[in-house]
């Protein structure tokens, strides 16, 4: 009897835990955090040159699906912005920088200013609007061109 | 990462709540042998895509004929990683309480449900998501 108390209550508690985790994934999904901007990336790191307003790097992995809505989303909204790049680091290769900038999650977006400094963070999937409204808190200019 | 081959995104949904079902069982009834017929579910799903589940099969003789066709395709990448978790952490349930280890059953099986029922209902692979806390963990190791 105990035995079978005891299971229920872990069923449920595995239950309440998913649908918590399930909660916090999706309301932290795309929101945009500022970050103070003391940490730099260079063209050397990313192995890419960045945009002369602003750069948007991805960090993705092959096994994770929202990357890939979130890289369409970004291509888009970023073709549409001159002066701001889009570079898509594969996490499994650059667990450098992973450390380095202390990545949890795919996809992590982070918005970089005309010189390379980290200004925003998004984890999860993000919209357009958001993409749009995160890059636009960095390089105003290229949102209005 | 090109795309071109795809999954209808709502069979491994389904699969993903009919896993979460039977979890569920192993939980309320601690029987090692339903643990050891999902981590077989698996493992086909791991190897040979998660279409080809007893799971998947019945989404297309089942549930797929009543809806449309689907307005998008899914990568198979992440569904295999999805069910390689799932064989890891069933796996090693049943391999613990074939040691006598108890509760190992259930307690895998509750941690397989948590993943599984988040991916049925939310949509989230969360082992997926993780991967740079795991490749963060396993450089610090240096494994």
């Amino acid at each position: 009897m105990s035995q079978e108390l005891t299971r229920f209550a872990v069923l449920g508690a595995a239950l309440v835990i998913a649908v918590v985790i399930g909660l916090v994934a999706r309301r932290t999904s795309g929101t945009a955090a500022r970050d103070a901007g003391e940490q730099v990336l260079t063209a050397d790191d990313l192995g890419s040159t960045l945009g002369s307003r602003a750069t948007v790097v991805q960090f993705s992995t092959v096994v994770c699906a929202p990357c890939r809505s979130t890289r369409r989303v970004l291509d888009e909204v970023t073709g549409r912005m001159p002066g701001v790049a889009h570079i898509e680091v594969n996490a499994e290769e650059r667990v450098d920088l992973l450390s380095r900038l202390r990545v949890r999650r795919t996809p992590t977006v982070l918005v970089l200013d005309s010189r390379g400094r980290i200004v925003r963070r998004i984890s999860g999937a993000l919209t357009g609007q958001q993409a749009q409204a995160a890059i636009a808190g960095v390089a105003p200019e290229a949102v209005a061109a | 990462m090109s795309s071109g081959v795809g999954v209808d995104p709502r069979g491994p949904r389904v699969a993903a709540a009919l896993t979460s079902a039977v979890l569920a069982l192993v939980v309320l009834t601690g029987s090692v042998w339903l643990l050891l017929a999902q981590a077989a579910v698996f493992a086909i799903g791991a190897v040979a895509g998660p279409q080809a589940t007893p799971y998947g099969w019945l989404y297309r003789r089942l549930v797929r004929p009543r809806l449309g066709p689907p307005t998008e395709l899914e990568h198979p990448a992440p569904l295999i990683f999805a069910q390689r978790i799932g064989l890891a952490v069933t796996g090693l349930g049943v391999v613990l309480a074939a040691l006598g280890v108890s509760g190992a059953a259930v307690g895998a099986a509750a941690l397989a449900f948590v993943a599984a029922f988040l991916n049925a209902a939310f949509g989230l692979c969360l082992g997926c998501e993780l991967y740079p806390v795991i490749a963060r963990l396993r450089s610090a190791r240096g494994i």
